[in-house]
């Protein structure tokens, strides 16, 4: 279906190829996961097969890119659209109309498809994605995994042969992501439709793929083959696959139920034992002899928008060298509580102080000197032409001795080169450089809202490793995140909220293992045993 | 029975449905024509009254819906401006005099010009039916903003124009996104303790403002083109000549007819029937074009009776009170000097209650999928 022959694609002014000389063909039906760290030319291989790299993109590219026997270098993207369904990374830049409906059947507009087939075929794809509900609302006012499935279903109604997906999953909460993941698995099933897709978090989706492609980077040969077999040999694994590398299970499994399915030695050997208790923040639960005041305290804060109640009566005490979870679905409140503990929003009603001050009512400059927020979007916050540039800026502004910034970017990510463009970073660079700038304040409290979309596994450790040398260092880190795995990694206490209101408030362990939908793979595979990591499992292994 | 009237058997069943834009915007242009016609405010507070009930009656929960309420209110402060402007310039009417300005003298070069001075009850009655009549132009504006989707009316333009309706419609998008983005950024440079006002604040929110929105139109160039935007028919070369031809002679047509109508020096053939021909042949363009694009549509608003009857009664209208005006029907333009109590004629009466019939007649709309 899509046949990559002797492909190199390089772009204009580097100095080598990103993908050099690939060999792919991924037949009809199958769907293909592409792996790789950011950076490596994945969404270079994902662009190439609708053509929108080189036609688009510009650059140039030699050998030859089929899909249903069409050549890319004679059929521009327009051209392909009856093939050829993408979704890209950010759904919501690539609507064209207004309301839900409209958008479903725009690519079918622009074939020119007939009234009748159109009105099936939205209708089809309404219920698919479950989307019946919100048919009539404009996109603007939806949640972020409304727009992903919308995206998706305007790719699938044209009735497309191949989908091209990049992290479809990366902005959706964890049973969102399943949803969409379940409609693709039922489309590749029913429909035979081909599946190529780009995605950071393999533990949601290794487990469906037929066949993965690990693009390495550096023009480097892409490694093909099934998964199991693909992961046996990677540097980086879902926690599952780490857990049977662990316990040596061959094959290696892939989903949960795989492992739990092999499960049972493992867990005789594990009955008894306990995982190593976590270091808890010192202070707080009278464990202490002097309890220290909480470093944030949030007292019945409501926050209103018009037209919903963000929050609704929230309390939350956060300690110091705590680092704590926000979990919860799409538009549970999650971000609307940080921006409320860092000042940006007004509660109507209910206090937020941090190190004993009331948050509100304060100059914004003051506040930010106790209180360190990374927006969802890192790049928001950088405004300089060079990473040098914003450090110096960092300083003058948190009024730190020059080069404070750069000494924490140096530790934080070493190699970023100082004079690059923030924009020309990778994600996980550009999140450490705002970090770096944050940090460079000394806040007694760190905010993180999602800081592990877009970061590839190597980038997501290096994150966990950095809150864990905060945390010890007294900051408390509060981060708001659907990631389950980073979730149980590293943090000490997690807070599930629903609906602006606080659901569950406790250590993690207990909070994740009692709930399926944030439950990290590791607790799933070992249910009941209260086990999270991989890492707490070698531990008691080998203790 | 009370079931009589509710349960008929076999009648015709109004569904609920979204009117064709169109029809709402003949409709409020229809009621705005006969507003341009009188100064009468009886008639003008009528016209007021009758686009606030249909609105009132058949809009739905969009956002747009709102825009009647947002167009009254600017012409409310068009009016209060017009009569404050009326009271510290325009002074020196004849008449009853109600309150007395300090008059400024203004220097020789200035002549013509007074700055206050006696206010007097007629001044002030001529400029409020003038600022009245612009309210009500602008509330009909509002009224079809509100009952007609703009999306929709877009969507309606001929294939030809397709593809810049398209640029409208992502033009439009573009403002609330911008404001998004500005939202965002000006949050983030709180969090880092920078002013977000004042110059620097400026351009410290334009630059980012700006490359966001630079990517955005990026990417969704590169969503529009995997999408099919711009898929050419295969479109023979002659025809392609001929649409090109017949559009540019049509224009060419029309607007030598235009300066032939307005010009009354030139020979009375260069008018309106060159000006008729020119449009008959751009239109031909037009159409000639739109098969270029292999387009369809997909749910497109169909034109039925009650879109006929509300785009009508907008028209009747209008009608009603040209005719009146062009008869000379007393009471249209009630003297304001001596100030008399206007009264109110009978046809432009009925042609303005005949602007209510949409109330009734257009389908009736349910909830928020109304817009749909």
């Amino acid at each position: 279906m899509i046949r990559f022959e002797r492909v190199s694609i390089t772009y204009p002014g580097a100095a080598a190829p990103v993908l050099r000389a690939v060999d792919l063909h991924v037949p009809e039906g199958e769907l293909c996961l592409v792996l790789g760290r950011t950076g490596s030319g994945k969404s270079t291989l994902l662009g190439a097969v609708n053509g929108l790299v080189p036609h688009f993109t510009g650059g140039l590219l030699s050998g030859r890119v089929t899909v249903a026997g069409r050549d890319t270098r004679t059929s521009p993207p327009r051209e392909l659209a009856d093939v050829v369904g993408v979704v890209g990374q950010t759904p919501a830049a690539g609507f064209v109309t207004d309301v839900v409906e409209d958008e479903l059947a725009y690519g079918m507009e622009s074939l020119g498809l007939a009234p009748a087939v159109m009105r099936r075929r939205v209708e089809e794809t309404l219920d698919l994605l479950g989307l019946v509900d919100i048919r009539a609302r404009p996109l603007r006012t939806l949640s972020a995994g409304q727009q992903q499935r919308v995206a998706i279903g305007a790719a699938l109604t044209p009735a497309p042969r191949v989908l091209v997906l990049d992290e479809p999953t990366s902005a959706l909460d964890p049973p969102a992501a399943e949803d969409v993941l379940a409609a693709l698995t039922r489309l590749v099933h029913d429909l035979g439709l081909t599946v190529l897709l780009a995605e950071h978090r393999l533990e949601r989706v290794v487990q469906y793929a037929d066949r993965v492609v690990h693009v390495p980077g550096d023009g480097r040969p892409l490694e093909v083959g099934s998964p199991a077999v693909v992961l046996a040999g990677a540097a980086v694994v879902p926690p599952v696959v780490a857990l049977g590398r662990l316990a040596g299970w061959v094959p290696l499994p892939l989903s949960v139920r795989d492992a739990r399915r092999r499960a049972g030695p493992l867990v005789e050997r594990l009955v008894g034992r306990s995982p190593a208790v976590r270091p808890e923040p010192v202070g707080g639960h009278g464990r202490t002899p002097t309890p220290r005041p909480p470093v944030a305290a949030v007292r019945g804060l409501v926050v209103r928008y018009p037209g919903t109640d963000a929050l609704r009566g929230v309390d939350l005490t956060v300690d110091a060298g705590s680092i704590v979870a926000v979990m919860g679905r799409n538009g549970a409140g999650k971000s609307t509580l940080l921006a409320a503990m860092v000042g940006l929003c007004r509660p109507a009603a209910g206090t937020v102080s941090v190190a004993g001050a009331p948050v509100s009512g304060r100059r914004a400059r003051d506040v930010a000197r106790r209180v360190g927020l990374v927006p969802q979007q890192p790049g928001d916050l950088l405004y300089a032409d060079t990473v040098a540039a914003e450090c110096g800026d960092a300083d003058r502004d948190a009024a730190r001795p020059p080069g404070t910034a750069r000494s924490l970017l140096q530790r934080l990510g070493p190699g970023i080169d100082a004079d690059s463009h923030p924009r020309d970073l990778s994600e996980g660079q550009r999140l450490m450089l705002a970090l770096a700038v944050v940090l460079a304040g000394d806040p007694v409290l760190l905010l993180l809202d999602e800081p592990t979309r877009g970061l590839d596994y190597p980038a997501k450790a290096r994150l966990a490793e950095v809150l864990r040398g905060l945390a010890a260092g007294g900051t408390a880190v509060v981060l708001a995140t659907h990631d389950v795995e980073l979730a149980a990694e590293v943090a000490t206490r997690t807070v599930v909220l629903a609906d602006g209101e606080v659901v569950a408030d406790g250590p993690t362990r207990e909070v994740v293992t009692a709930s399926p939908a944030f439950a990290p793979q590791v607790a799933k595979v070992l249910a009941p045993l209260p086990w999270l990591t991989v890492a707490d499992v070698a531990a008691a292994l080998a203790g | 029975m009370t079931a009589r009237g509710r349960f008929r058997p076999g009648g015709p069943v109004r569904l609920p449905r979204a009117l064709h834009p169109a029809a709402w915007w003949l409709w409020a242009l229809g009621l705005a024509t006969a507003a341009s016609r009188t100064t009468n405010p009886l008639l003008l507070g009528l016209l007021l009254g009758v686009a606030g009930y249909v609105v009132a009656a058949r809009r739905t929960d969009a956002p747009w819906a709102a825009s009647y309420a947002v167009f009254l209110r600017l012409g409310l402060v068009v009016l209060t401006l017009r009569l404050l402007l009326q009271a510290l310039f325009g002074a020196g009417v004849p008449g009853h005099v109600l309150l007395r300005v300090p008059e400024v003298p203004l220097p020789g070069w200035a002549a013509g010009v007074r700055l206050g001075g006696p206010v007097t009850a007629e001044a002030l009655a001529a400029a409020a039916y003038d600022g009245l009549r612009l309210v009500v132009l602008l509330a009909c504006v509002g009224a079809a903003n509100a009952l007609a989707s703009p999306g929709r009316m877009l969507k309606s333009l001929p294939g030809a124009l397709y593809e810049a309706g398209v640029a409208v419609t992502v033009a439009l998008s573009f403002a609330p996104q911008a404001v998004a983005a500005v939202d965002r950024v000006r949050a983030a440079r709180r969090l880092r303790g920078r002013p977000t006002r004042g110059f620097g604040g400026l351009r410290g929110l334009a630059m980012p403002v700006l490359e966001d929105a630079l990517e955005r139109s990026v990417a969704l160039a590169a969503a529009m083109d995997s999408r099919g935007f711009g898929r050419r028919a295969g479109v023979p070369v002659r025809q392609r000549r001929t649409t090109a031809g017949l559009t540019l002679a049509g224009l060419l047509a029309v607007c030598s007819g235009l300066y032939g109508l307005l010009d009354s020096s030139t020979p009375p053939l260069l008018g309106l029937p060159v000006l008729a021909a020119g449009t008959a042949v751009a239109v031909a363009g037009l159409l000639l074009g739109g098969r270029r694009t292999p387009r369809s549509r997909y749910r497109p608003d169909p034109w039925r009776a009650a879109e006929s009857v509300v785009a009508g009664s907008g028209l009747l209208a209008a009608a009603a009170l040209v005719v009146a005006a062009g008869a000379g029907v007393a009471g249209l333009t009630p003297s304001t000097s001596p100030l008399v109590a206007p009264g109110l004629p009978l046809l432009p009466l009925g042609g303005v209650l005949l602007g209510l019939l949409p109330a009734w007649a257009a389908p009736p709309v349910t909830g928020p999928a109304g817009a749909a």
